[in-house]
């Protein structure tokens, strides 16, 4: 655990470092505001949970009459959809005006639009806000999937794997803490537990928490996966899975698409525990009723994987300097204790509260009442991403095991 | 004069995004993709096609749902038709294929999944009676591998289409006459009406039996809501390879686009080549006169069928609307335990504009469409030509190819011309797709207009203008009415065209819909979906209703 831990802490001071150099020309951020002013930024974000949308709302709201920018939530299904769009514009030539200015962009698909060229950057670094992030206990905020951001995008909200239950239903006790649990737990249960599709981000994170549970040398999974590092360290995992599957909701035949669908099964009782990346998943959707009152979050004994979300902006944005002030104005720490509260998203905070004055910090303070909110000794310490490597190529093998 | 270039500018609108869109699809099934480094021709897109896991059965899966679906949905909505020659009750029942046919694919799947799933209404009406709290875990009945749900989905759009079709083109035939010469011949009503009305009205329907089997064989949204996903389907396979993360899988993706195309041919080619024995057969049964052997039972089933497919329908569109309204709503309960109105009051105005922008694309771009339309038959009728066999083929390209892969193209072009992201854009997107509808419910009727009419119109002195606006369009008002309600609900239920051509900036019903049915929140999709399903009803009310308005006086075309 310390050996990766401070792997990444390492990259991430090496990284800090190259930031700080550049960050010394904050002084143009005056101009960066100046031209930001009437532009209107469209913000490409998956659009399938209303909180989200209604705080993009709000911010919009805020980015308005702070900034005088205009921010447009533009709609997605999948953030793929954002990045084929900027492919096609690099197809079509347009080198500059884009239509995307900023999106709300996930660890494969940072990869893809940094290794093609199509990212802005760096301009994290530049942000006047940059100052309160956590760089030293939250290494995800500056290595994703281990990839170091290198300043290509800011990040906006933290996440971390947890399992939803119904607490009435399914007493805690009760349920499995570990993926070796599970398998037991499953032949007792039959058809009561699933994960959401592979393809889904949601459903590769549960692969990949099973395989890092079950390899027997896990820090191998912060390299790149090789041909023989991949079958040995996969070995125990598949072994793992091949008795699991069968036990799976539909005989482990068919698979939610997505998070969100999985929770739906969750409340329609078809399945007892759910996974989400919201520590707040069981508090908002109590708020919201998507959820009886008795729905809890819980992690792993050996922890859970975690990471970070971030936005970053297209090469040829047309607006490249409203999107910085919306990127800054999503680190401010006001917009960041909104985007914590159990009423609004609930998603825990990127920046460091002992960077904040105590006025700031006491925005931070949750509720004492809020149902269903984990405290951050119940989550305990997020377990850094695998190499994209392994996540791509675990897929792949699911697929060429599994798909009939 | 200038009507000829009716024609021409109907091409340019499909032409144009079809020949670039299919450029587009062509050219990275060969490896020539150059905005991701692809500058070689290569068989390697293919390669990749074949070795993906799961291909062979994803194939397989469309061809059975495809045809099934087609094959079905033609019998159910021949059966209903036959049963509504000799039933006042089926007669009536027409009157709920508005409801239908107006709610989009995805709105209705949505509904339908709710419906069959292990835990949906279904199931709890049956738990009424075993008493059982928590949905059987062994039931698979949504996305089940064989696809029978994603058939069964499938049939809840195209029957009421197919049957929609069939009045239309039954406007065109003295059916009332021919029934009565039938009967009088001592056939029962549905014999009489499948023998003597159903082989005039054959040729005029089989166009829109294309669209559909083409649509049933590439569907996407449908077939994520209800069909299998280990493999999906081909056209979802492609789909979700053009949409993913990893860029090199659009070469694969391309390919399974020009396969997918390739298979609608093929099935197209396949269902032409077995209409001439068929007819044969069905020629000789006629000719022989007296009564068929298990006719009478096979019809009645067959429209029992339909009806039921039609309340099945129905449900799932009452089942969204009562999410919406819907609080707490768990199993096994029949009914929500609590209701709640604030998701329309709180979202009401906002969702307003979306609602208005969603009428105002369907508007114009069936408008246009009409235009369009009308404008190559009456160019085609009066230079005496005989409809092209190319000219068809390009306006069934829409209809044949996979959405994803022609709309890259389309966007590029958009992009180059400067025009995405824009409201033009959207319209002309939508009329890629709302046009072949229009030209397919209006093109037979039209050509099959007798003659006569127009001729007599000119002997008492008529001029061209005047003979299409006073004699034509209100003997094709039907048509011209049901073409109108099938183009705006074709324009509300499109997702992908207008995500393409609005550079995601313009938003409608649609891509409101199925961007929150990514997320999980049943209440706020039923909301949306039954909104999505509105619009086009009030449409379909007024085609229903204005031949009555209009032609209260002259009794024979109001019905």
């Amino acid at each position: 655990m310390i050996g990766f831990r401070s792997i990444g802490m390492a990259l991430g001071l090496l990284v800090a470092s190259l930031l700080t150099a550049s960050a010394a020309e904050t002084g143009d951020w005056q101009e960066v505001l100046a031209k930001a002013r009437g532009q209107t930024v469209y913000f490409n974000a998956w659009a399938g949970d209303t909180q989200t949308n209604d705080f993009i709302d709000w911010v919009g709201r805020e980015a308005e009459n702070r900034y005088g920018v205009s921010l447009r939530h533009v709609k997605l299904k999948d953030t793929a959809e954002a990045v084929t769009r900027v492919v096609a514009e690099k197809a079509a030539g347009r080198e500059e005006g884009g239509s995307v200015d900023l999106i709300w962009i996930n660890g494969p698909n940072f990869l893809t639009m940094k290794k093609q060229g199509l990212l802005f950057g760096p301009f994290a670094s530049h942000l006047p806000n940059w100052r309160f992030v956590d760089i030293a206990d939250k290494p995800s905020n500056l290595v994703d999937f281990t990839i170091p951001v290198d300043g290509y995008e800011s990040p906006w909200r933290m996440a971390q794997l947890v399992f939803v239950f119904h607490s009435a239903r399914t007493p805690l006790p009760s349920l499995p803490k570990s993926m070796k649990e599970m398998l037991g737990w499953a032949t007792e249960h039959p058809g009561r537990l699933t994960h959401p599709d592979v393809r889904n981000f949601l459903g590769a994170t549960f692969l990949k928490q099973a395989l890092y549970e079950l390899a027997d040398d896990p820090k191998l999974l912060q390299t790149p996966a090789t041909e023989e590092t991949f079958a040995t360290v996969t070995a125990p995992f598949w072994a793992w899975y091949d008795k699991l599957k069968p036990l799976l909701w539909q005989g482990g035949n068919e698979f939610p698409n997505t998070g969100p669908a999985q929770k739906q099964l969750l409340s329609d009782n078809e399945i007892d525990i759910a996974i989400s990346f919201n520590p707040s998943e069981a508090a908002v959707s109590i708020q919201n009723g998507t959820l009886p009152d008795t729905a809890r979050v819980y992690v792993l004994d050996g922890g859970t994987i975690g990471n970070t979300s971030f936005v970053a902006i297209p090469f040829n944005a047309a607006h490249k300097e409203g999107a910085m002030v919306v990127a800054n104005l999503l680190l401010e720490p006001e917009i960041q204790a909104r985007a914590q509260d159990p009423m609004t998203m609930g998603n825990f905070t990127v920046l460091d509260l002992d960077k904040l004055d105590a006025a700031q910090r006491q925005l931070f303070e949750r509720p004492a009442d809020a149902v269903g909110l984990p405290t951050n000794a119940e989550l305990g310490t997020a377990l850094l991403e695998p190499d994209p490597s392994w996540m791509t190529r675990l897929v792949a093998e699911w697929q060429m095991r599994y798909v009939r | 004069m200038w009507l000829s270039f009716a024609p021409v500018l109907t091409l340019t609108v499909l032409g144009i995004p079809i020949a670039l869109g299919l450029a587009f699809t062509l050219m990275p099934a060969f490896g020539i993709f150059a905005a991701i480094g692809g500058t070689e021709l290569s068989l390697d897109s293919w390669r990749a096609l074949f070795s993906a896991p799961g291909f062979a059965i994803a194939l397989i899966l469309s061809l059975t749902t495809g045809l099934a679906a087609t094959v079905i949905s033609f019998v159910l909505a021949v059966g209903f038709c036959a049963m509504a020659a000799q039933s006042a009750f089926v007669q009536r029942l027409r009157r709920w294929l508005g409801p239908l046919l107006a709610s989009p694919h995805s709105a209705m799947a949505l509904g339908f999944a709710f419906l069959i799933m292990p835990s949906g209404w279904l199931v709890r009406f049956v738990s009424l009676f075993t008493g059982s709290t928590r949905p059987p875990a062994e039931l698979v009945t949504v996305q089940d591998p064989s696809g029978i749900a994603l058939i069964a989905g499938l049939l809840l759009k195209e029957t009421p289409y197919l049957v929609l079709m069939i009045l239309a083109a039954s406007s065109q035939i003295p059916v009332r006459q021919i029934l009565a010469s039938a009967r009088a011949l001592g056939q029962r009503p549905a014999a009489a009406w499948l023998k003597a009305v159903f082989p005039q009205i054959y040729p005029q329907i089989r166009l829109p039996i294309f669209a559909v089997l083409a649509f049933s064989l590439s569907v996407v949204d449908v077939a994520m809501i209800l069909g299998p996903g280990n493999p999906p389907p081909l056209a979802v396979m492609a789909t979700l390879w053009f949409s993913d993360y990893d860029l090199d899988l659009y070469y694969p993706a391309s390919a399974a686009a020009i396969l997918q195309l390739l298979l609608v041919v093929a099935c197209i080619a396949l269902w032409w080549l077995a209409e001439t024995p068929l007819a044969g057969v069905g020629r000789r049964l006629i000719e022989r006169g007296g009564a068929l052997k298990g006719q009478a039972t096979v019809t009645m089933l067959a429209g029992a069928a339909a009806i039921l497919v039609g309340g099945m329908g129905l449900a799932s569109i009452l089942g969204m609307a009562l999410w919406s309204i819907a609080k707490t709503w768990r199993f096994p309960d029949i009914l929500p335990t609590a209701w709640q109105m604030s998701l329309w009051l709180d979202r009401g105005g906002q969702i307003l504009s979306t609602v208005v922008t969603t009428a105002l694309i369907a508007t114009l771009s069936t408008l246009i469409s009409l235009a369009l339309a009308l404008g190559c038959l009456e160019n085609e009728q009066r230079q005496g030509l005989r409809p092209g066999k190319t000219a068809l083929w390009l306006l069934y390209m829409p209809l044949l190819v996979p959405q994803i892969a022609f709309l890259f193209g389309i966007q590029v072009l958009l992009i180059r011309l400067r025009l995405d992201g824009t409201l033009f854009a959207v319209v002309w997107a939508h009329m890629v797709f709302v046009l072949p509808y229009v030209f397919l419910s209006l093109a037979d009727p039209f050509r099959a207009l007798d003659p006569r009419f127009a001729a007599s119109a000119a002997a008492l002195g008529a001029k061209p203008l005047r003979i299409f606006l006073e004699v034509k369009l209100p003997l094709l008002a039907r048509p011209i009415l049901a073409g109108v309600a099938v183009g705006f609900a074709v324009s509300v239920g499109q997702y992908l065209p207008t995500l393409f051509a609005g550079a995601g900036r313009v938003s409608t019903l649609t891509t409101e819909a199925v961007t929150l049915a990514s997320g999980g929140d049943r209440r706020v999709i039923g909301m949306v979906a039954l909104l999505q399903s509105a619009l086009p009803w009030a449409v379909y009310g007024l085609a229903l209703l204005l031949p009555l308005l209009l032609f209260r006086k002259r009794g024979d075309l109001s019905r």
